[in-house]
């Protein structure tokens, strides 16, 4: 079956901030009504709290660390959800359930799947 | 374009590929057969003549060339061969009309799927449905033939790993779907109607794709209002077409054609296709309705004098309110002012963007108030914007003549 990567890309928010809590609900109420259909999920941490690592030249090159992302941006990678689905039209249709989707935006991507 | 061995092949090859494609699993390997086929038809069928069942010729021989490309997938790593795929296809025959009528519909809505750019769903729809060449279909596009090329390439990459699926959407689901295939069609049928610069005022081979893709899907939806609808207003549009140009390529405005020239036939279905759309949609009607109900009003008068003007600019007033678009807000005013003065005409248009079309229509109705002086100006407005080659001349033709007949040369 077709695997799908939804990325939510909704506001930079501490998810353990009190004021989230009813959002965060609706996203277990989510991972509930899809738990047949969700392979691997996870909410991410604010992206101030990101590293971004380089290696300078080749493998083995200098490990070079940022701190962050580059540039603020209105939404921001706050989670995932690898989902199996029969074709795209269903896993748009599950896509559309995410709070995220009327948040922010939810990226669908195909997974390539090992033959 | 004009070789009917070519477009035999070409409409054939279309109608082939649409099974292949259900058949094969894969739109890549079904155009690749279908073309090799329809190569082998061109060079084959003119030494021996068209055998007595083209279509069952095209379709073995496409069957074949699938299988061959098939075997040759085989040989790569990972690519295993589905015995019933392979199997379907060893079948002999012509699949019949239905199968070829379901096969169709599946491709109409995986090419005109909403996570397709409109772009991209207009070039595969061409490429697929009308058999055109990436060459062809950029120029439709106003493209280049390799962005083009790379277009579908993308296009067809992303069915196959994002698996757009091949099935017609359920009946809940196409209220949401048509608007698509319609707004494609549509939108085929007015960048070969009017181009907003090039040569000719229209490119009928773009035109008469457009007319045959609304004339398959209505085939394929009949009890649907919308592809109807779309139909019915290609078909009045086309019907008017012959009086459009004169001998000399110049643009004929509605005033001055000769209605006799118009295609009563198409008229007739047109009419009939409509009021057949209006009575199954029971709703608001929708864009493609009320533009074709304009379109009926026009065709239905007997002369620019009387045509009913106040039908005219109600049905105006309801499209802007359902589909607002530059086109529709200039109809609008040309018929308020048919219906109520140029001077209400001008006021319409003065809360619209200036456009060179736009302008254009403000110089008629400032002339229609004798002022010649700005209606000259205007058109030099209008000519500074892009427009067709006849569209130029025309406006060329109406400076000069509110040149003559201002008092004081402007300049």
């Amino acid at each position: 079956m077709p695997q799908y990567l939804a990325l939510t890309y909704t506001a930079d928010v501490d998810w353990w901030a009190p004021e989230q809590a009813e959002e965060l609900e609706e996203y277990r109420r989510f991972a509930v009504d899809h738990a047949g259909k969700i392979m691997a999920s996870a909410v991410l941490h604010p992206t101030p709290t990101a590293t971004v690592v380089r290696v300078g030249g080749a493998r083995g090159g200098t490990v070079i660390t940022t701190d962050g992302p580059y540039a603020e941006t209105k939404e921001a990678l706050t989670g995932y959800y690898l989902i199996e689905a029969g074709d795209l039209d269903e896993a748009v249709a599950i896509a559309a359930e995410l709070p995220a989707a009327w948040n922010g935006a939810v990226e669908v991507r195909p997974v390539i799947v090992a033959r | 374009m004009s070789d009917p061995l070519a477009e035999t092949v070409r409409i054939e090859g279309a109608r082939i590929l649409a099974t292949l494609i259900r058949t094969v699993g894969d739109v890549q390997i079904a155009e690749d057969a279908v073309q090799e086929a329809t190569l082998a038809a061109l060079t084959a069928w003119p030494v021996t003549g068209v055998p007595p069942q083209p279509r069952a010729w095209l379709t073995v021989t496409a069957r074949r060339k699938a299988i061959d490309i098939l075997r040759r997938e085989r040989a790569r790593p990972g690519k295993e061969l589905d015995g019933a795929r392979m199997t379907e296809l060893a079948r002999p025959g012509d699949p019949g009309d239905e199968v070829v009528h379901d096969d169709q519909l599946r491709l109409i809505f995986t090419c005109c799927h909403p996570s397709l750019a409109p772009a991209t769903q207009l070039a595969l729809a061409l490429r697929t449905l009308c058999g055109l060449s990436p060459a062809q279909i950029a120029g439709v596009l106003l493209s280049t033939e390799a962005a083009t090329t790379k277009r579908l390439v993308r296009a067809r990459q992303k069915i196959a790993a994002a698996h757009i699926p091949y099935r017609v959407p359920a009946a809940g689901e196409l209220p949401g779907r048509l608007p698509v295939v319609c707004g494609v069609i549509h939108g085929l049928y007015t960048a070969g109607h009017a181009p907003l610069d090039g040569g000719a005022a229209y490119d009928v081979d773009t035109a008469a794709e457009a007319v045959r893709l609304a004339e398959l899907l209505h085939r394929l939806l009949p009890d649907e209002p919308m592809p109807a609808a779309v139909l019915a207003l290609l078909l009045l549009t086309e019907a008017r077409r012959p009086a459009r140009l004169d001998e000399h390529g110049d643009i004929v405005t509605l005033d001055a054609q000769d209605r006799g020239r118009w295609d009563a036939a198409a008229i007739a279905r047109g009419i009939t296709l409509l009021n057949g759309s209006l009575v199954r949609s029971g709703r608001l009607a929708d864009a493609y309705q009320l533009q074709a109900a304009i379109a009926a009003e026009h065709a239905r008068a007997p002369s620019y004098a009387g045509t009913d003007w106040p039908e005219v600019r109600r049905l105006y007033d309801l499209l802007v309110s359902v589909a607002p678009g530059d086109a529709a807000a200039l109809g609008r005013v040309v018929a308020t002012a048919e219906a109520a003065g140029p001077a209400a005409g001008l006021a319409l248009l003065a809360e619209l963007p200036a456009s060179p079309r736009g302008h254009a229509v403000r110089a008629e109705l400032l002339a229609r108030e004798g002022d010649y002086a700005a209606a000259v100006r205007a058109l030099t407005d209008s000519l500074a914007g892009p427009a067709t080659e006849p569209e130029q001349r025309y406006r060329e033709r109406r400076r000069e003549v509110f040149q003559r007949l201002t008092p004081e040369p402007w300049r």
